[in-house]
């Protein structure tokens, strides 16, 4: 069967699109709306997308390999991003990053055989007054220490 | 000092409109859309001195007399919460704690230009935060400060928060309006400017969340009370972000023009462990750290950073002790630019590449007589060729690391190692 929204998504796609003043504005919500719906944007989700949004797929698929929240490919249901950048590196955000790899057992840009989670390193979440940090989907964990990040993974699992 | 930005954060539940509005909130918007006309509130922003606090500190009145008012087309309003400079997280603490103050300003701003459509772009990884703003807009809007015949003034303004998926570059005006139209976040050039031709080549002011944030303060109080904190030429308050090896780090308020190294050690603490003071970044990742000894006279104003040569930016202050690599630290950011350009122009596409390679070798003991020269010379060849400023937020800081901390670039080449002990980033 083909890719699309459940009914509700889809009402939630008109009234979005209803909220712009130019219907291609709506494009990034629209996009956001189907990650969250398909689990990524692989290239069914970005055709159906393109057509409900009147746009050519080839438009879609160069906004949405532009942005860094849009995923292309599948990813694990825990999304672990720790910030790499300057002032969380000079408070240990590498370290962190090297302690979550050897906990879970996977390199940054993996996900577990279990398909629980994915490790990526990201660029400035502007939480640096409390580094070093990460997000976990939506969510920020800030002022990291090995016992907090090992609290924090036992609770997800 | 007065708090004009931090006034509400620490009180509970400042975020709700019920607490925003018992501390005097919104009444600045209502004698603003009842009783002040729009050339009236533009003339009294200019007065205040206000500058643009997203970085390029441009006066933030005339940004908006620059907007035709005869214009056919419809105007448009937007607040940019896109904050992703390294070491800034000051708009991160007013959307979370205090959003009514950015909504109260992003209304004031748009009645200053008769746009009857205004946003808020966040970026998308701020989802707490945009949660937030939203449940504020729609309290705002119940209580008709936002939507048609505002208070029975017969003027009319929608507010949309729009969340971003992720780009640095979005943060650029002209990147963020290319964005928010739906496209790839790719910086315009300019001329033509957002002024006249803006989102949807329509008239459009994008001002930053902490400089909307300060309107209804200067309206209750008026541009005189603004006017007569800070400098000269730096007028009023800012919000500095301190991160790094730093004991206190935060976002504090300071009057402009507030000596740094008073701030470093008295309120912010010092740096921490007994460790010495080694640089310090002064107005987020884009701009020239700065050694000891050229932060002895710097005070926290536009002027005074540039004088030193460095810029204060967004008030990001990151802060490095002796046992940080710098030859690691200038390659941390020449990643992060490398991995943020948009890809449009090439010296920038191109050079930051080549910067972060280089700053990578040479940190890891491969780098080759000539690189220091060489990175320089990238530099220069970014530095006022790219459409946008983010070549030069680039270039700048890329080229400072090496003129500044020469010797220790020269080292890791001939000792071909990292020639820090004790280093704090591994």
């Amino acid at each position: 069967m083909a890719l699309e929204f459940s009914p509700e998504t889809y009402k939630k796609f008109e009234e979005t699109v209803n909220r712009y003043p130019k219907k291609e504005a709506a494009l990034l919500p629209v996009l956001c709306l189907a990650q969250k719906e398909f689990g990524h944007l692989g290239q069914e989700a970005i055709e159906y997308v393109a057509r409900l949004m009147e746009q050519s797929p080839a438009r879609v698929c160069g906004v949405v390999s532009f942005y860094t929240m849009l995923n292309t490919k599948p990813i694990g249901w825990h999304h672990i991003q720790v910030c790499r950048t300057l002032p969380c590196a000079l408070r240990g955000a590498e370290r962190l990053t090297s302690f979550i790899s050897k906990t879970l057992g996977i390199e940054v840009g993996q996900t577990t055989a279990d398909g629980r989670f994915t490790l990526s390193e990201v660029e400035c979440l502007a939480s640096c007054g409390t580094a070093p940090m990460m997000q976990i989907n939506d969510d920020y964990y800030e002022n990291l220490t090995d016992e907090k990040v090992t609290e924090v993974l036992a609770s997800l699992k | 000092m007065e708090k004009v930005l931090l006034r509400n954060i620490d009180v509970p539940d400042s975020h709700t409109l019920a607490v925003y509005s018992s501390r005097g909130g919104y009444r600045p918007w209502q004698e603003v859309v009842k009783n002040i006309r729009p050339e009236q509130l533009i003339e009294e922003i200019k007065a205040s001195g206000l500058r643009g606090r997203g970085g390029a500190g441009f006066p933030t009145g005339m940004k908006w007399g620059f907007v035709p008012k005869d214009s056919p087309k419809p105007k448009y309003m937007v607040c940019n919460a896109d904050e992703s400079e390294p070491g800034t997280f000051k708009d991160r603490l007013l959307i979370e704690k205090d959003p009514h103050a950015i909504i109260e300003g992003t209304l004031m701003a748009a009645y200053a230009i008769q746009s009857h459509t205004a946003f808020i772009y966040i970026r998308g990884e701020l989802a707490f935060g945009a949660n937030i703003l939203e449940r504020a807009v729609d309290e705002a809007t119940q209580a008709g400060y936002i939507g048609k015949n505002i208070l029975g003034s017969g003027y009319d303004v929608d507010l949309i928060v729009h969340r971003g998926a992720g780009a640095y570059i979005c943060g650029e005006e002209t990147a963020l309006l290319s964005s928010l139209e739906g496209g790839r976040g790719w910086p315009k050039v300019k001329p033509p400017f957002p002024a006249t031709h803006g989102l949807f080549g329509c008239p459009t002011v994008v001002n930053n969340v902490e400089t909307l944030a300060a309107l209804p303060w200067i309206i209750e109080h008026g541009a005189a009370a603004y006017a007569a904190m800070g400098t000269d030429k730096s007028k009023g308050t800012k919000l500095f972000s301190v991160s790094g090896h730093i004991s206190k780090p935060g976002v504090y308020e300071l009057e402009m023009g507030y000596p740094l190294m008073k701030f470093l050690e008295e309120d912010c603490g010092g740096v921490p462990n007994g460790r010495r003071l080694k640089g310090v970044i002064p107005g987020g990742g884009s701009m020239p750290v700065l050694r000891p000894d050229e932060l002895e006279k710097v005070n926290l104003d536009y002027e005074s950073v540039q004088a030193a040569g460095s810029l204060l930016g967004s008030g990001g202050v990151i802060v490095m002790d002796d046992g940080t690599c710098m030859v690691r630290a200038a390659w941390n950011l020449a990643r992060f630019f490398a991995h943020e350009s948009c890809g449009q122009c090439s010296p920038c596409r191109e050079g930051c590449h080549w910067m972060e390679k280089i700053f990578h070798r040479i940190e890891q003991g491969e780098g080759r007589k000539g690189d220091l020269e060489l990175i320089l010379n990238v530099s220069g060849n970014i530095m006022g060729n790219t459409i946008c400023p983010f070549g030069d937020a680039a270039a700048m800081p890329a080229a400072a690391f090496v003129r500044k901390y020469r010797e220790e670039f020269e080292e890791h080449i001939t000792q071909k190692r990292c020639t820090i002990r004790n280093g704090v980033m591994e």
